[in-house]
């Protein structure tokens, strides 16, 4: 009788703790929107979702490459940031248009990438992990580094030339340029065309096949190290489409501009779940919409972001490691 | 002698296994498993590849959690603690896939299994002050004498890595014995040897069950090492105990021939054919 | 076979090292070196200091961890807030006022680790779990032992908080009537070893929090994790005027007093090695080690590897921490940028090409790091001095890819070798032989 009484308390309590969460966040999203307005905080949702959306095609190169060779490409971020620099020299020295420099940074960024592979990774994939991931950063402090000397980029802050005008339209208060837009579609679409190739396409069936298990996929005749470095291909070449949309939104590149974006939207890959492409989807838009809200909302939040971004990561690490879609792996003993 | 009644209340084995299982999401790796073996008996666990028989030693050992079931070891309940808590209460063993400390010498391989024992505390090590340099020189001699008694004292100072094949699993099993136990765990130590160095593998074991007084649970895959030097038998298959008894109920056992060389052989069979 | 006399190997290394410091000495009285240079390797031993911290970690320990500068930066801090107003302090408007916060903190930090070890929080959930889960769903077991669990929490927290403040007060009389006590000189010298030695607790004991939820991750994750610690720190530093005014934020902290010297320096990085050697060479160093080699195998040889992760990054920080208090007291100024992600990787560069596992190594690759990126600057030519910061990871990649055992790979000089086992013949029973041939592959096998 007691057990039973004991039993139904405890219940009642633990849905009563699941009603006050509720409560709160519904309390605390209502408080965002009186804070400032309505307006501000779609505003800020909005260049959250557009940020977020940047950092998923920074993301998706770091999701991928882990999933097939369980590296974390530290070099990433810097693959970024020179699609942004090869743009901006297509765009202000040579006056080429949009399509044509986003189209060129990607191709640089591309043979930049499958370079690198070749010569730092792949002599490196029987070594240890942590071999790897050392020999990453090394190439990315070369990357930095080099393209900070005087002669090459220079160290520094350069104003980036937009391709195109910039219209802004007005939906009742909240601002949206056709930079968002453009971001939001370029995104999309290539995230739609990479799901085509991985799904639908033979060499999608193989890069899946190689990602789940290496020597069979050589025993079936596929084709393991081309494989590999056409993944760091399409990783970096979406990379480098977004240091271009990156660029044209936030108008102010440096060498060392990769460092934070990509280490957030690595961060999102992990929050999504790495491995898994949805995961880095849905990890950066809410990373970037984070990462907008602290710097509109929390005082001081501008010089806070950075703090608030890696606390995330320290969260998804103790609460659930695998990240939102990802699968607990289980060694064998 | 003989396995007690699994289930048996009141009487608890110095091993005691009950209906444990393991499930890993979808793949029932072990289903109620029970198996009792008493003090300083040499016990063997044979089955198919893939019976589930790792998983079991696991279990004990405490790498896995299991879904459900108990271990009792010498009246402690085993399931749920921490693997070296299971070693400090009298549990050693060895791996399938020899598990050394490659990068260290053979002496260190087997000084480690002394940790638990070593006698001085961090503050002692770290000033070199108190029992650390006579703790220290016992815990060496200690090894070193142990080493001798397994003919690897020459190469003390070697890499355990550098070590040919089959002294490495001598060394896995001076290692593991180092570290006390009562009960030992042997998870195929046959593996990968040639007949010549089985026998002699055998004759290590019983050297080793009478010299240590130890209790030994041994996994092998291959029957011949088993029928040899094990007392009693429990045979596995899809995580299940198919039959239990001695070498000759197993041999001759309809299900354990099935269950190694398919149902053709089930009917109308010979011990030698089981047996090779 | 009985082994030649050899000169127990103390002997040649304390020379060595007695001769090095002698040398240096003698070469700024003399003025042969210029105060530039004498900071340069003053700089150097720190960082070997350092690095020899995080060679226990990843090295010896086998956690691949990103985060050290971050214990760098607070012993740095933490030293500094007790040195720079020690005479005048903004606190409490007296003389030990930091010092005393800083030290009823820690202990009070400590108790309420003690609090949670002696109470088994871990036990008591899994009693009242087991107790729960055959009358409720998993998920309202989660939240109810969730809830007992912060709950519990927060009453040792606020324990812990009461026991703090008790404590400065009595920290704040023993200090002040300490230092009183004192004449002045020896009074600055005692509280600089004190900063030090804070500085090193302090970096030991969020070494320690951090680790706690941290280290059961794998080997890259906690890379990351450590480096996101890293950034966080870096970013408080960079905000740290928002809560600390002394420490002035982005701006940089000034009015350290410069109490380093060559003898604190070199001093401190002794008595570092001999922990670390002492530490490596017993038996708890080898069960660090064998956390590196294989978990699985060092936890069925009954060792706790999570006790011993812990116990490895600890001391990692605590060498950390020593480090930045002495570099902190170097320039007599800090700033954060000295204590970003890119400086961060430095002591990993170096112990990389020192050697991971080799003490020996990641000294010589600390001074040779300080030489070479000082060095680089003079012998380059006009404006070729930021070629150095690409020729660094050049090295590096060409290490990684030829030469992954580093410099020295786990060979070490001197003391810091290895004792040799004694020497013994041992008469081994007759009856052993069968265990002596099992296996085959034995040289006396007929």
């Amino acid at each position: 009788m007691n057990k039973a009484i004991a039993r139904t308390a405890l219940r009642g309590l633990v849905w009563l703790i699941y009603a006050a969460l509720a409560a709160g966040i519904v309390w605390g999203i209502a408080y965002l929107v009186r804070i400032n307005g309505p307006v501000y905080f779609v505003q800020s949702v909005i260049d959250g979702l557009r940020l977020g959306f940047v950092y998923a095609l920074i993301a998706l190169g770091y999701t991928m490459v882990y999933g097939i060779v369980r590296l974390i490409n530290f070099a990433h971020g810097d693959v970024f940031m020179v699609g942004a620099f090869t743009s901006f020299y297509a765009i202000s020295r040579y006056g080429w248009g949009f399509v044509p420099a986003i189209l060129l940074a990607m191709i640089v960024c591309t043979l930049l990438n499958v370079i690198i592979e070749r010569i730092a990774y792949k002599p490196l994939r029987n070594a240890p992990r942590i071999a790897a991931l050392i020999t990453a950063i090394g190439v990315s402090f070369f990357l930095e580094y080099f393209t900070a000397l005087r002669w090459v980029f220079s160290a520094d802050y350069i104003t980036y030339k937009r391709p195109f005008e910039v219209v802004v339209w007005n939906l009742k208060g909240v601002l949206i340029t056709n930079i968002t837009v453009i971001i939001v579609g370029v995104t999309i679409g290539l995230l739609v065309l990479l799901q085509f190739i991985i799904n639908r396409t033979k060499i999608g069936k193989a890069m899946r096949a190689t990602s789940d298990d290496k020597p069979a996929s050589r025993l079936m005749g596929i084709n393991v190290d081309g494989i590999i470095s056409l993944t760091f291909a399409i990783g970096a070449a979406l990379a480098g489409a977004g240091g271009v949309l990156y660029a044209i939104a936030f108008p102010q590149i440096w060498t060392f501009m990769g460092i934070m974006p990509g280490l957030k939207a690595f961060v999102a890959a992990v929050l999504g779940g790495i491995g898994n492409i949805l995961g880095a989807l849905v990890g950066s838009l809410l990373m970037g919409t984070v990462d907008v809200m602290v710097v509109s909302f929390v005082p001081n939040g501008s010089r806070l972001r950075d703090l608030f971004a890696f606390l995330i990561l320290i969260i998804v690490f103790l609460v659930k490691p695998t990240g939102i879609f990802g699968e607990t792996q289980i060694e064998k003993v | 002698m003989t396995d007690l009644q699994p289930g048996a209340s009141g009487v608890t084995a110095f091993l005691d296994i009950r209906d444990l299982t393991m499930q890993f999401g979808g793949l029932r790796a072990v289903s109620d498993f029970t198996m009792a073996v008493p003090e300083h008996g040499l016990y063997g666990l044979i089955g198919p590849n893939g019976a589930g028989k790792t998983t079991v030693f696991n279990m004990v050992t405490g790498l896995y959690q299991p879904t459900s079931g108990e271990i009792h070891f010498d009246g402690h309940i085993v399931n749920g603690l921490q693997p070296h808590e299971i070693t400090h209460l009298g549990i050693a063993r060895t791996f399938q896939n020899i598990r050394l400390f490659r990068n260290l010498t053979v002496l260190d391989n087997v000084r480690i299994a002394y940790h638990q024992h070593a006698g001085y505390a961090l503050l002692e090590a770290v000033t070199r002050l108190g029992r650390f340099r006579r703790q220290e020189r016992l815990l060496t001699e200690q090894a070193q004498d142990f080493l001798a008694v397994f003919g690897l004292h020459d190469r003390q100072l070697e890499l355990a890595k550098n070590l040919p094949y089959g002294e490495q699993r001598r060394l896995e099993i001076a290692r593991a014995l180092a570290a006390q136990p009562r009960l030992l765990l042997l998870d195929e130590p046959a593996a990968g040897m040639n007949p010549n160095e089985t026998e002699t593998l055998m004759q290590l074991i019983r050297f080793v069950h009478d010299e240590f007084n130890l209790t030994i649970l041994l996994i092998e895959h291959q029957m011949r090492v088993v029928m040899g030097i094990c007392e009693w038998i429990t045979v596995m298959d899809f995580g299940q105990v198919i039959a239990r008894g001695t070498a000759d109920d197993i041999q001759s056992n309809t299900q354990v021939i099935e269950a190694y060389l398919g149902k053709q052989f089930g009917k109308g069979l010979t011990s030698d054919a089981a047996a090779s | 076979m009985k082994r030649r006399f050899t000169i127990p190997t103390w002997i040649p290394t304390l020379v060595f090292a007695a001769a090095i410091y002698l040398a240096v000495r003698y070469a700024t009285q003399t003025e042969t070196i210029t105060r530039y240079w004498y900071q340069v390797i003053q700089f150097a031993a720190i960082t070997a200091i350092s690095a020899l911290g995080l060679n226990l970690i990843y090295g010896f320990n086998g956690q691949f961890s990103l985060g050290h500068v971050g214990f760098y930066a607070i012993g740095a801090y933490g030293s500094a807030l007790i040195t720079k107003d020690f005479g005048r302090n903004p606190w409490s408007g007296d003389r030990v006022g930091a010092l005393s916060w800083i030290i009823a903190a820690q202990l009070g930090i400590l108790l309420v680790l003690a609090a949670f070890r002696y109470l088994r929080i871990g036990r008591l959930r899994q009693r009242v779990r087991s107790t729960l889960a055959s009358s409720l769903q998993p998920h309202e077991c989660n939240v109810i032992c969730l809830l007992l669990t912060l709950a519990i929490t927060a009453l040792i927290l606020a324990a812990g908080y009461y026991a703090t403040i008790g404590l400065h007060w009595v920290a704040y009389r023993l200090n002040t009537a300490l230092y009183a006590a004192l004449p002045q000189k020896l009074g600055v010298a005692v509280n600089f070893a004190v900063a030090i030695l804070s500085g090193g607790t302090m970096a030991a004991l969020v070494s320690y929090l951090v680790g706690l939820p941290l280290l059961r991750l794998g080997s890259d994750y906690f890379g990351i994790a450590t480096l996101g610690f890293a950034i966080m720190m870096y970013t408080a530093l960079q905000n740290s005027d928002l809560v600390i005014e002394t420490m002035k934020g982005a701006r940089g902290m000034v009015g350290i007093p410069p109490y380093t010297t060559w003898t604190w320096a070199f001093g401190a990085l002794v008595v570092c090695a001999i922990i670390m050697r002492n530490l490596i060479r017993s038996s708890q160093g080898r069960a660090i080690i064998s956390v590196r080699e294989d978990e699985i195998a060092a936890r069925a040889m009954g060792i706790n590897v999570a006790q011993q992760k812990a116990m490895a990054f600890s001391f990692g920080g605590f060498f950390a921490g020593i480090a930045g208090a002495l570099f902190a007291h170097l320039y007599g100024f800090l700033h954060p940028s000295s204590f970003n992600m890119i400086k961060g990787f430095d002591p990993l560069i170096i112990i990389v090409f020192g050697g991971l596992g080799s003490m020996t190594g990641t000294i010589v690759a600390s001074i040779g790091f300080a030489l070479l990126i000082e060095g680089l600057r003079v012998i380059l030519p006009q404006g070729f001095e930021d070629w150095r910061f690409v020729i660094y990871p050049i090295l590096l990649l060409l290490v990684m890819l030829l030469r992954q055992e580093g410099l020295l790979g786990t060979r070490e000089w001197g003391w810091l070798r290895a004792p040799l086992p004694p020497d013994r013949d041992i008469p081994v029973p007759p009856r052993a032989l069968a265990a002596q041939r099992a296996g085959g592959n034995n040289s006396e096998e007929a």
